[in-house]
């Protein structure tokens, strides 16, 4: 860097250098997003006080954008792009794209990567993982293994082929997407939650010998059936009647958008269907268009 | 000159929010014109302002064609300017990285929809653009490489360099690339300057969009004469990225022709101002980009020298 300081991106490893299996936690990618943080604590702490229970390795990084988290933004500062729209990086361009391209040569080798996200200011978002269409055969076992809620399958998307996620699965390392709670906040017991089905994954792998954690969660799994996104259809300020995690019906009201000023509902905005709320809006102030909601439905 | 709305809509502290298109010509979609998407992109809201400005003078004298339509929107994020922020207030998005857009989507999502149902199915879209890093370039015209392309079309504008690459998937929600696939000859104009005016080269660009819309026939302007310009792609570009960190110190500009040898950086220790690296060309050529800002990361892309033969 410029004045006094010399970027670094760190990770924890436990076990030796060249011990198999080999699992990376991966989390700070985007500098608002901070549960992460508590689950790289938790496990890199119990990692630590249980060494003799580790066979194999395990790696956590918890800040890929150490930037980003060090100034409460979003990306890296000074570049435009989004850190996780310009991977697999570039040795040509911005050092930001240098630090992508390194990062995927760090983690190629993983036999299993876990890519931990928390939502952004706006969005609750309960315990789940993201997983294309394309690469459901072989990371829904591993995200199911996890300890969540609910797994999201989504259809690709070209822009979404410049995620980390999706640069070291096209190179066979199984990548799995984590969503869970909001920015800017850490969630103690959606951590503690994850820290579990992570250590059950270990376990899993033959990495961890110690403890078994007990009730690990069954996901419901969305190709089973859909997801609704409800979008803002007035501007104005959120007062919300449902959570994030709950079950609604159709109808049932999710919250009003108001106006301030002269004290009028601009918009009741009602569940299309009878279905999960996986995600709900935090952030009060919206636009049109800012998304409310996202159900999903069984039906 | 007609004007219309665009797109409008309430927002919760402000005032609305209005995209402002203004029509020329005939009612065919000819030529469409998109100046600003980003609240830093003053140069090309200047641009854009000056074709509107010269269009309105050729219409009262009688000098523009019914046979052509021409459409400007002059800019598609008037609140972001206002505030002088590069991207969307509330949530940080890019309206630039949600094409095509969708009209139940996000905000942007919703802005990026409205823009393209007005500038879609036109025959050739002109994109006033700025870049996602650092420092500026020699005014040119940038085109995709999607297999729509038409390469020697660019050549109307008389700008001095026309530049073909390759998209990356970042690329592919942006509103030149989704012109193309939807059937616009699609290109990116880079008018030497972001965040501030350089009137020179504002005049070389608008004058280029004006050349271009008089090449069709749409126009009948008083212009300077044109470059017969060079079509090249990426590989003709000589990238040098910084060893060190530092205070930079430019001593060649964007635009300049250089020899080999020629000293074009010093990177100085911003504490002692010491010279940490000294940036020497390569090759001869001219200098297509330069990082603009004092300050330089190390492994940064300092300059693009275009090498010539």
């Amino acid at each position: 860097m410029p004045v006094l300081e010399h970027l670094q991106i760190r990770k924890f490893v436990v076990g030796s250098a060249e011990a198999r299996p080999r699992i990376c936690i991966v989390t700070g990618i985007h500098g608002d997003e901070l549960e992460g943080q508590y689950v790289c604590y938790k496990i890199a702490h119990k990692l630590r006080t249980h060494q003799s229970k580790i066979n194999g390795r395990v790696e956590i990084y918890p800040a890929i954008n150490p930037l980003g988290v060090d100034s409460v933004c979003r990306g890296i500062p000074t570049f435009d792009l989004d850190m996780n729209r310009i991977f697999p990086g570039a040795t040509d361009g911005h050092v930001v794209e240098r630090i992508a391209h390194d990062v995927v040569e760090d983690l190629k080798d993983a036999d299993l990567v876990i890519d931990i996200h928390s939502s952004n200011i706006f969005l609750y978002e309960m315990p789940q993982a993201r997983i294309s269409e394309s690469t459901v055969e072989y990371l829904l076992p591993y995200a199911e293994m996890l300890n969540l809620n609910f797994i999201w399958i989504h259809q690709a998307a070209t822009v979404l082929e410049s995620t980390i996620a999706h640069s070291l699965n096209s190179i066979g390392t199984p990548t799995v997407v984590v969503e869970m709670g909001i920015g800017m906040r850490i969630t103690p017991e959606y951590g503690n939650q994850l820290v579990d089905g992570i250590f059950n994954l270990l376990r899993n792998f033959g990495v961890w010998s110690g403890k078994q954690p007990e009730n690990i969660t069954t996901p419901i799994v969305s190709n089973k059936g859909s997801v609704s996104m409800i979008n803002a259809g007035a501007s104005g300020i959120v007062v919300s009647y449902a959570e994030h995690g709950t079950w609604v019906k159709a109808n049932q009201r999710l919250c009003e958008i108001v106006n301030p000023l002269n004290g009028k509902v601009m918009q009741e905005v009602c569940s299309p269907i009878d279905g999960l709320i996986f995600t709900m809006r935090g952030y009060p102030v919206v636009y049109e268009g800012s998304l409310i909601a996202r159900i999903y439905s069984p039906n | 000159m007609k004007t219309i709305d665009i797109f409008k809509m309430r927002s919760p502290y402000r005032g609305d929010f209005v995209i402002k298109g203004y029509l020329f010509g005939g009612q065919q979609k000819t030529i469409a014109v998109v100046g600003s998407m980003r609240g830093d992109e003053v140069q090309q809201l200047y641009v854009a302002s000056q074709v509107v400005k010269n269009l309105q003078i050729l219409e009262e004298e009688g000098r523009l064609s019914n046979d052509v339509g021409i459409l400007v929107i002059p800019t598609a994020n008037p609140f972001s300017l206002n505030v002088m922020k590069r991207f969307w207030t509330m949530d940080n998005t890019d309206i630039n990285r949600m094409f095509p857009g969708y009209s139940e989507g996000e905000t942007t999502q919703r802005i990026a929809d409205a823009v393209f149902e007005a500038v879609r199915n036109y025959t050739w879209g002109i994109q006033l653009a700025s870049y996602y890093m650092n420092g500026n370039f020699v005014p040119h015209v940038r085109i995709m490489q999607t297999g729509y392309e038409d390469a020697a079309s660019a050549e109307a504008f008389g700008l001095p360099y026309i530049l073909l690459y390759k998209p990356r998937p970042f690329d592919t929600t942006v509103l030149n690339y989704n012109w193309q696939v939807f059937g616009t000859q699609a290109y990116s104009i880079y008018s030497g300057s972001t965040d501030s005016i350089n009137h020179d080269m504002a005049k070389q660009t608008w004058q280029a969009i004006l050349r271009f819309m008089a090449k069709l026939g749409a126009i009948h302007p008083n212009l300077g004469p044109a470059y017969q310009p060079i079509t090249f792609d990426e590989s003709r570009l000589h990238t040098i990225l910084s060893e060190h960190a530092g205070l930079l110190f430019l001593r060649r500009h964007v635009g300049e022709t250089i020899r080999h040898g020629d000293l074009l950086a010093s990177i100085l220790d911003p504490l002692t101002g010491q010279t940490r690296q000294d940036v020497f060309s390569p090759s001869d050529g001219v200098i297509f980009f330069a990082h603009t800002k004092p300050l330089t990361y190390g492994h940064t892309r300092l300059f693009q020298i275009f090498e010539q033969p």
